[in-house]
């Protein structure tokens, strides 16, 4: 049911043998080395070439880009994470009208691209900036960081939502009816038997759409978010020098392996007491 | 080595006769332009050109004392065509650029459109100085000249980089930037239109060559030394006298301060 993340132990007849490599390495030991030559080749390649002058100049502003897309993606993705609750509970509902709504939502927020939603919530909301101040609300749609993490916001929620939904449905239907025959009521059934499992089930998708916003999150820099890729077309508009989209490749790829390690501890620590077998 | 030397001297010496000669002896400067660049130079219903161009090169041409006959040509072949000679020079809002400077000479610039700030109407802003704009927010176009200034010299005020002149506007327009700064051509339109009316120019031309360029001149062929300095020194006295001003206030309506 659930991936633990462990390898399952290799059941075969005989001892394994080492799988073997070229030039009669063992396999793992062949490929670790590889790995190894490849990055050497790329150093080797890629350090004599680096554009000092645009590392100089702007790795503050990177750094100070790579902070904002943090921002970005933390808030939004927190923020969708509680949205998605509900979301899923709604689209769980036997109220007809209440999935309606939720299946409308999602489909729409999955359906079309995030590009467009910025660029709706963000220039729709400007042409009628004066009922939204009427309203009280422009001094919160008048930030392009604040639209962009709104927009983000719904948006992931949705995919979470979706996310949550498929790991509720997975848990057995006896996990429910243990608890009701033990005399708990709804709500702590829901909230201490379905939803730590739930959580369980969902830690890896969950990562999945961590990471994918994360790297989405560039779209924000179209609507002047100086996160790092805005800063990275900053740095490319002056310089000219396509470096600086490679650094840009570079935090990225670095931000989201530390994401992914860091799900990879968390996972472990969550789910120890579900390895029984070794 | 030698037949170089020789071919060179021989090159130079037409050269020079060339462009003596094409000043002196015809007394007639033939002018290529495109024809389809409005208000630079165009073509009316009557298949005249007309233009600021064309007025200004037959009021140039008055000047130094010759006569000033049109060529149309196409803008693919605008260069080529005065290589072949079928023209002695390009008026055809042809901006200067070291890559042109490789093949033609140029004149002195004899227009240029100036970059400006833009407001609401109602900002009571008029000074634009870094020192006036500390603190708010001016939008411009990404990766432009507009932008690369801001980020240069406005470094108090918050930059918004956009990715098209439209957008600027929109948000100009929506509140959620205070300013922007584009080149006064490319917002002339939009401050007339209904969205545009909410904004207007502040006073005071941004048109430093080191950021927005070095404007549009004359081209010539490269030895045609004598035609640049007869061209020059009318450009200079229309520039004195006020006509050049003038002739572009009246082509260019949006160039006139409010």
């Amino acid at each position: 049911m659930t991936d633990l993340g462990a390898t399952p132990p290799r059941v075969s007849p005989a001892n394994p043998p080492a799988e073997r490599g070229p030039f009669g390495l063992d396999k793992p030991l062949f490929d670790r080395l590889l790995v190894a030559a490849i990055i050497l080749v790329l150093a080797a390649w890629i350090i004599p070439n680096i554009n000092w002058r645009l590392v100089d100049r702007y790795w503050f502003r990177y750094l100070e880009g790579i902070a904002v897309t943090f921002q970005l993606v933390l808030i939004s993705v927190g923020l969708g994470a509680a949205l998605s609750l509900p979301l899923a509970l709604a689209r769980l509902s036997k109220r007809r009208w209440l999935t309606g709504i939720a299946r409308g939502y999602i489909t729409f927020f999955r359906g079309t691209p995030l590009l467009a939603q910025l660029f709706l919530l963000y220039y729709g909301v400007g042409q009628f900036n004066d009922a939204f101040e009427a309203i009280g609300l422009w001094w919160f749609f008048r930030e392009p960081l604040y639209v962009a993490i709104l927009t983000f916001t719904l948006n992931t929620a949705a995919y979470q939502a979706e996310i949550m939904r498929g790991a509720i449905g997975s848990l057995p239907k006896g996990q429910e009816e243990a608890a009701m025959a033990l005399g708990m009521s709804r709500w702590p059934i829901f909230f201490k038997v379905i939803l730590p499992q739930a959580y369980i089930v969902a830690l890896r998708p969950l990562g999945n759409e961590l990471i994918l916003m994360i790297k989405g999150s560039a779209i924000a820099s179209i609507v002047t978010v100086l996160d790092l890729m805005g800063i990275t077309s900053l740095a490319y508009a002056r310089s000219f020098n396509f470096q600086a989209f490679f650094w840009a490749a570079a935090l990225y790829l670095i931000a989201v392996e530390a994401v992914r390690r860091l799900w990879d501890v968390l996972e472990r620590r969550l789910t120890r007491h579900l390895a029984l077998s070794h | 080595m030698t037949f170089h030397r020789f071919a060179v001297a021989a090159l130079a010496t037409f050269g020079l006769a060339a462009g003596t000669a094409s000043v002196s002896a015809q007394d007639t400067v033939r002018i290529g332009t495109e024809g389809a660049y409005p208000p630079y130079n165009f073509t009316d219903s009557d298949g005249n050109l007309v233009g600021f161009e064309i007025d200004l090169a037959n009021a140039i041409c008055e000047e130094a004392g010759v006569t000033c006959e049109f060529v149309a040509q196409d803008w693919d072949g605008i260069i080529p065509a005065l290589l072949a000679s079928r023209y002695d020079a390009i008026m055809a809002g042809m901006s200067i650029t070291e890559e042109r400077m490789e093949v033609v000479d140029f004149t002195r610039m004899y227009f240029t459109t100036p970059a400006r700030f833009i407001a609401a109407k109602d900002s009571g802003l008029t000074e634009t100085t870094p020192e006036a704009l500390a603190g708010l927010t001016i939008g411009a176009q990404s990766a432009t000249i507009h932008a690369n200034f801001l980020e240069d010299l406005y470094g108090d005020s918050d930059i918004r980089p956009y990715p098209t002149q439209d957008e600027v506007n929109l948000d100009l327009a929506a509140g959620r930037i205070d300013l922007l700064l584009a080149d006064s051509s490319a917002t002339a339109d939009w401050l007339e239109t209904d969205d545009g009316s909410c904004c207007m120019y502040l006073p005071g031309d941004y048109t430093d060559p080191e950021y927005f360029g070095n404007g549009v001149g004359i081209a010539l062929r490269q030895e045609d030394d004598e035609l640049r300095e007869t061209l020059n020194a009318a450009i200079t006295a229309l520039e004195a006298d006020g006509t050049i001003d003038a002739l572009a206030a009246e082509w260019f309506p949006f160039l006139a301060n409010e």
